[in-house]
């Protein structure tokens, strides 16, 4: 029996009070006082702005990725204190953070592996439909192999999905701003 | 997981009718926040087809119950609304996670932004929780919320409650608008009509089912959510 789709609507502006819970930024832990996740803890902080070059707030921000031996949290052997999967919302002035681990690398099409990556969705008021993005590592060598970031041409928006390099650490801080149109436009995909 | 597996859990071409473009000037806010250049096609990967795990240990007992929140029932039509989250098959997706918030019944919301000259019910806030079992049903008991205008505007958005739905795979991520049967606030609303096809708007209006609510207490719908991607087992 092939059904059809449900389509998308607006988040809205006001669904703070439904969707989020304390801790939902920190991917490193289960409970506030767990114990923390295997792997090199990372700050992931950017900024979404408009076509207008305007801070979106009040988008909601959700990240989902592998553990630090690149197992997602629905396999076996995944890291048990990950979590792998993050929601947030920007403040006023466009910027969202998650504090998260460097992802391993996971298979991807055929025999290719992928490089460490995140993949990043936003929703919004204004946004009738997500926004799916990859957040990729700067400096890291499985980059020119990824079949992902290869397949895109043109190198302007390739580099859109290379995170920047803020702060070496520990612990480390990356930075990963997201612009929904016009100049320096974010690469997004059709899942 | 091998990836032979994988492979073989790539999801068939979407359907590109069921949802909005993300450009509907008459919706305008989607003007400056629409992405210009075309989405790049992403082949499915163990990054697309897995999710985070939910199950009933996710949320508590009662909130998908948004009747109790205060010291007596909140001011509005008692309402039960119920459905099943399923995939393109039709086979049902165990552990999603569903999400519902929606206005009181004046047609307000409980949230600081919300600052529009409507009465704030003290026994509603609005918002609850539900993990789907084997059969993937879900279900909440609530009241029918009012219609309410846009601030800016000259239109009303028709009474609506709002849904998240996470599903076990990246894919299987939806937001929506769940609306009532024969709203004429529907033709007039620029986001149910952001979506082109009216077969594909209609899917987003509940049904009414007289034996579905609690005799002589409340009203039922049904609201099924097909997400894309295929459940397991």
């Amino acid at each position: 029996m092939a059904l059809k789709r449900t389509g998308s609507q607006t988040l809205g502006p006001f669904f703070n009070y439904a969707l989020r819970r304390e801790g939902d930024n920190d991917l490193t832990r289960r409970s506030p006082s767990g114990p923390q996740a295997d792997g090199e803890i990372v700050t992931l902080r950017g900024r979404v702005t408009d076509g207008a070059s305007a801070p979106c707030q009040n988008v909601l921000v959700e990240i989902w990725q592998a553990d630090a031996k690149g197992h997602h949290t629905d396999m076996d052997d995944s890291d048990a204190n990950f979590t792998g999967f993050g929601r947030t919302l920007t403040d006023d002035d466009g910027w969202y953070e998650f504090t998260t681990v460097i992802p391993g690398a996971v298979p991807g099409k055929g025999n290719a592996w992928q490089a460490p990556h995140i993949s990043l969705s936003l929703f919004s008021s204004g946004l009738l439909k997500r926004v799916t993005t990859r957040v990729y590592f700067p400096d890291e060598d499985a980059n020119k192999d990824d079949p992902v970031l290869s397949g895109i041409a043109n190198e302007t928006v390739r580099s859109t999905l290379i995170a920047r390099e803020v702060a070496p650490g520990p612990p480390r801080s990356i930075s990963f701003d997201v612009i929904l149109q016009g100049e320096g436009e974010t690469a997004f995909f059709d899942l | 997981m091998a990836n032979t597996e994988t492979e073989e859990r790539q999801y068939p071409a979407g359907d590109d009718t069921a949802d909005p473009p993300y450009l509907h000037a008459d919706y305008r806010s989607t003007v400056t926040k629409s992405p210009s250049r075309p989405l790049i096609p992403l082949d499915h990967t163990v990054s697309e087809l897995t999710g985070p795990v939910f199950d009933a240990d996710t949320v508590s007992v009662g909130e998908n119950d948004l009747l109790s929140d205060g010291e007596g029932l909140p001011l509005g039509e008692r309402i039960v609304v119920t459905g099943r989250v399923l995939d393109e098959d039709g086979k049902p997706y165990a552990g999603a996670l569903v999400e519902m918030w929606q206005a009181n019944a004046s047609g307000r919301y409980r949230h600081n932004a919300d600052g529009r000259d409507a009465p704030l019910d003290p026994n509603f806030v609005g918002a609850g929780r539900y993990v789907t079992g084997a059969d993937g049903a879900y279900s909440f008991e609530t009241i029918r919320p009012g219609a309410y205008p846009v601030p800016d505007s000259g239109w009303w958005r028709p009474a609506h409650l709002h849904f998240s739905v996470t599903g076990p795979s990246l894919m299987a991520r939806l937001v929506t608008q769940m609306y009532f049967p024969g709203d004429p606030l529907l033709e007039l609303d620029a986001i149910y009509m952001s979506i082109e096809d009216r077969a594909a708007r209609e899917r987003l209006i509940a049904r009414f089912d007289s034996d579905l609510g609690v005799r002589g207490v409340s009203l039922g719908y049904e609201f099924d959510i097909v997400l894309r991607g295929r459940a397991n087992g």
